[in-house]
């Protein structure tokens, strides 16, 4: 898995509350076997005027010119700045995929759906949680000023603005780790095979229905 | 001590390992896999060279991007005529094919929607872990199962290791307690609930719903109910195990018999929460509140009694609501104040995996027989959740009561509910949809859905516009 330590970089705005997956990735692109190739389709609806089609060219389909990741201005944002409860809906990873393969890195928002939450970590995205007061703060000064960068600091903990605000976020040690070194999960997991197999003995003494059923 | 919650003691039951860093190890027993969010994951077993760790806990069926049309489902994988989902299709079939996995195949006796077959085949049972990359999988939470969605690494996950990294949620209480009146569904329950919780109202939680209400729901009312916990956020949605969760799964094919079978059940009658159990989070709602419910915005918890008006700009506390309201009327293209029975339909759709079984089926063909689909609207979908509801339906007659009112009986698959496959809304078209999620394009790029529950779609078809089936049906 991709590792993330720390990330600098330019901020563009989702300014809406409960933005679904189906928003992030429409569905006719969970067609594809792959994992990549999904970022030209991220928020395919509210970017383009037409209705997209996996395999499909983007480079001159129509753009929707009022949706704010289409303006110059945000154009290579690498920090999505988003509201409460984004990523709810459906479990797609195609979400995350489609927001990494766009080019962020990281996602600040006040909350996000549990499974989008989860999925970012896989991928290498950093969804960062901070407060609805700092989350307004961090609007207005991207709103206020073309170019706004924001820094991310994985080891602290904290995102910094070039203002002076030090905002400190949370999240699983776990998470933390497996994120910072890029880990391999499944490996990790690997390593307790011993205790899954002496949990497979035990369990199937008590419940031993739970085996062997599906053939 | 105090007591424990039933999703304590799924979570305890299912504990691998507790690491010092507050994650845990957590065992599935059960993973259904289907194609949409499998491929991804048996190719990164494949290139970390890594074989899943159990065959006989895996389950697979295609039914996400699958043609519901008759004619092309007779063909086949090999007659499907859109190219990009006919691969998908049949990599799940070729994946499964060369792991030994077992697969209900696109037309054999057993394939449905994922959260329709897993418990219809007793592949779900009580007091299991279920997991699926959909995550609709709470549904298999009503037969007391710990069950949730994942994504396509965690798909992998359990493929190569049998468990997933997790973290305790928290617990949450639903009780609604009284009797729901006539023409008032479990549906109309969940999206009741929806609406007081909201879409993120049940975030980081883990819903055990409770109450007389579900107590005297059948299973297949608890499965549309746990279908939506997700809908208001939770991942988990669950009812506690009683005499109808163990006669429900008697006889079904994959659950134990004869002296294992009693065994079974003497454990599966633990699945039920202490009676001094706590829960960090209380939500209470009483059964003569809830009317048939119907969405009128974007989001599912934009919901209302059908009875009731589209929400005004005046009538909202702060900027953020006018702002999210406006936006989910111009989509709609609804007016503020505008009655809910006034919304006209131009296609229904009853199926999906909150609404595709048999008693969803009888419950629009009680609506449908001897009544005609408007002229005003243009296609009326029945879609069974499954080959096994499609076959018990036919056993009855509906298919012949839905086609003599002028609807459309297709073939088992999630159809529109997401619109991966041919059957979707054009742009601007209202639906009146027994699915379980209205975010904008969802069942078609411009579409505009209604949730609600089988009977109000089946009415509204019939009536061309939104109605109440109780007074529409029940005072005719």
């Amino acid at each position: 898995m991709k590792a993330f330590t720390a990330h600098r970089g330019l901020v563009g705005p989702m300014d809406r509350a409960n933005v679904d997956t189906d928003m992030i990735i429409p569905k006719q692109f969970l067609k594809s076997i792959k994992r990549s190739g999904f970022g030209p389709n991220l928020f395919d609806e509210l970017r383009y005027q037409d209705e997209g089609q996996p395999g499909e060219d983007c480079t001159n389909r129509p753009l929707k010119e009022d949706f704010p990741l289409n303006f110059p201005r945000y154009k290579g944002a690498s920090i999505l700045l988003a509201r409460k409860n984004f990523g709810c809906g459906s479990s797609r990873e195609h979400a995350p995929w489609a927001l990494e393969d766009y080019g962020f890195n990281a996602v600040i928002a006040p909350s996000y759906a549990d499974i989008f939450y989860n999925n970012c970590f896989k991928n290498g995205l950093l969804p960062v949680m901070l407060t609805e007061e700092q989350v307004d703060i961090l609007f207005k000064e991207m709103e206020a000023e073309e170019g706004y960068q924001l820094s991310i600091d994985l080891p602290s903990q904290t995102v910094t603005t070039d203002s002076g605000h030090v905002f400190r976020f949370e999240l699983d040690e776990f998470r933390k780790e497996c994120l910072l070194n890029g880990l391999d999960e499944i490996g990790l997991t690997l390593k307790e095979a011993d205790a899954i197999k002496q949990y497979e003995t035990e369990r199937a003494a008590q419940h031993p229905w739970v085996f062997g059923a599906i053939k | 001590m105090t007591g424990r919650t039933l999703y304590d003691k799924l979570w305890d039951s299912h504990l691998v390992k507790q690491n010092s860093d507050g994650s845990s190890l957590i065992y599935i027993d059960r993973h259904v896999i289907h194609e949409v969010t499998s491929p991804q994951a048996f190719e990164g077993l494949r290139i970390a060279g890594r074989l899943p760790w159990r065959l006989d806990t895996n389950i697979a069926t295609p039914d996400h991007n699958i043609s519901t049309d008759k004619t092309e489902r007779d063909a086949g994988v090999a007659g499907m005529t859109d190219e990009v989902s006919r691969i998908q299709v049949q990599t799940l079939d070729d994946n499964c094919d060369l792991y030994g996995i077992k697969e209900f195949k696109i037309n054999e006796m057993g394939q449905g929607i994922v959260h329709v077959m897993g418990p219809e085949l007793g592949a779900t049972m009580p007091g299991m872990t279920v997991v699926c990359g959909d995550s609709h999988t709470a549904t298999h939470g009503a037969l007391a199962c710990l069950a949730h969605g994942i994504g396509t690494s965690e798909v992998e996950h359990v493929l190569a290791t049998q468990c997933l990294v997790a973290k305790k949620m928290k617990n949450m209480r639903v009780t609604v307690n009284g009797t729901v009146g006539v023409g008032v569904t479990p549906k109309d329950v969940v999206l009741a609930i929806i609406g007081k919780i909201g879409t993120a109202g049940g975030n980081e939680h883990a819903i055990e719903f409770a109450g007389s209400v579900f107590r005297d729901m059948s299973i297949e009312g608890r499965m549309t109910v746990c279908n939506m916990a997700i809908e208001a956020g939770a991942r988990v949605g669950m009812v506690a195990v009683d005499q109808k969760t163990i006669d429900y799964c008697e006889g079904r094919q994959f659950v134990p018999k004869g002296e294992m079978w009693d065994q079974a059940v003497e454990y599966w009658n633990e699945l039920v929460s202490d009676a001094d159990a706590v829960f960090d989070t209380e939500v209470v709602l009483h059964a003569d509140d809830i009317a048939p419910q119907v969405t009128w915005g974007t989001s599912p918890e934009m919901v209302a009694p059908v009875t009731a008006s589209v929400p005004t700009l005046e009538e909202q506390s702060n900027d953020e609501q006018r702002k999210g309201l406006e936006r989910a009327l111009e989509y709609m293209g609804l007016e503020g104040g505008q009655a809910i029975e006034s919304i006209a339909v131009d296609r229904v759709f009853i199926g999906s995996c909150t609404n595709s079984r048999i008693e969803d089926m009888r419950a629009a063909a009680a609506v449908a027989k001897g009544r005609q689909v408007a002229s005003s609207v243009k296609q009326v979908l029945i879609v069974p959740g499954s080959q096994m509801v499609k076959a018990q339906a036919e056993a009855e007659g509906l298919d012949k009561v839905f086609i003599a009112a002028g609807m459309d009986w297709r073939e088992p698959g999630c159809s529109m509910c997401l619109a991966m496959n041919a059957d979707k809304l054009g742009a601007g078209e209202h639906c009146a949809s027994t699915s379980n999620r209205n975010f904008e394009g969802r069942q078609g790029n411009g579409g505009r859905t209604h949730l609600m529950s089988p009977a109000m779609a089946a009415a509204a078809a019939v009536a061309g516009h939104i109605v109440d089936v109780r007074s529409f049906v029940y005072k005719k």
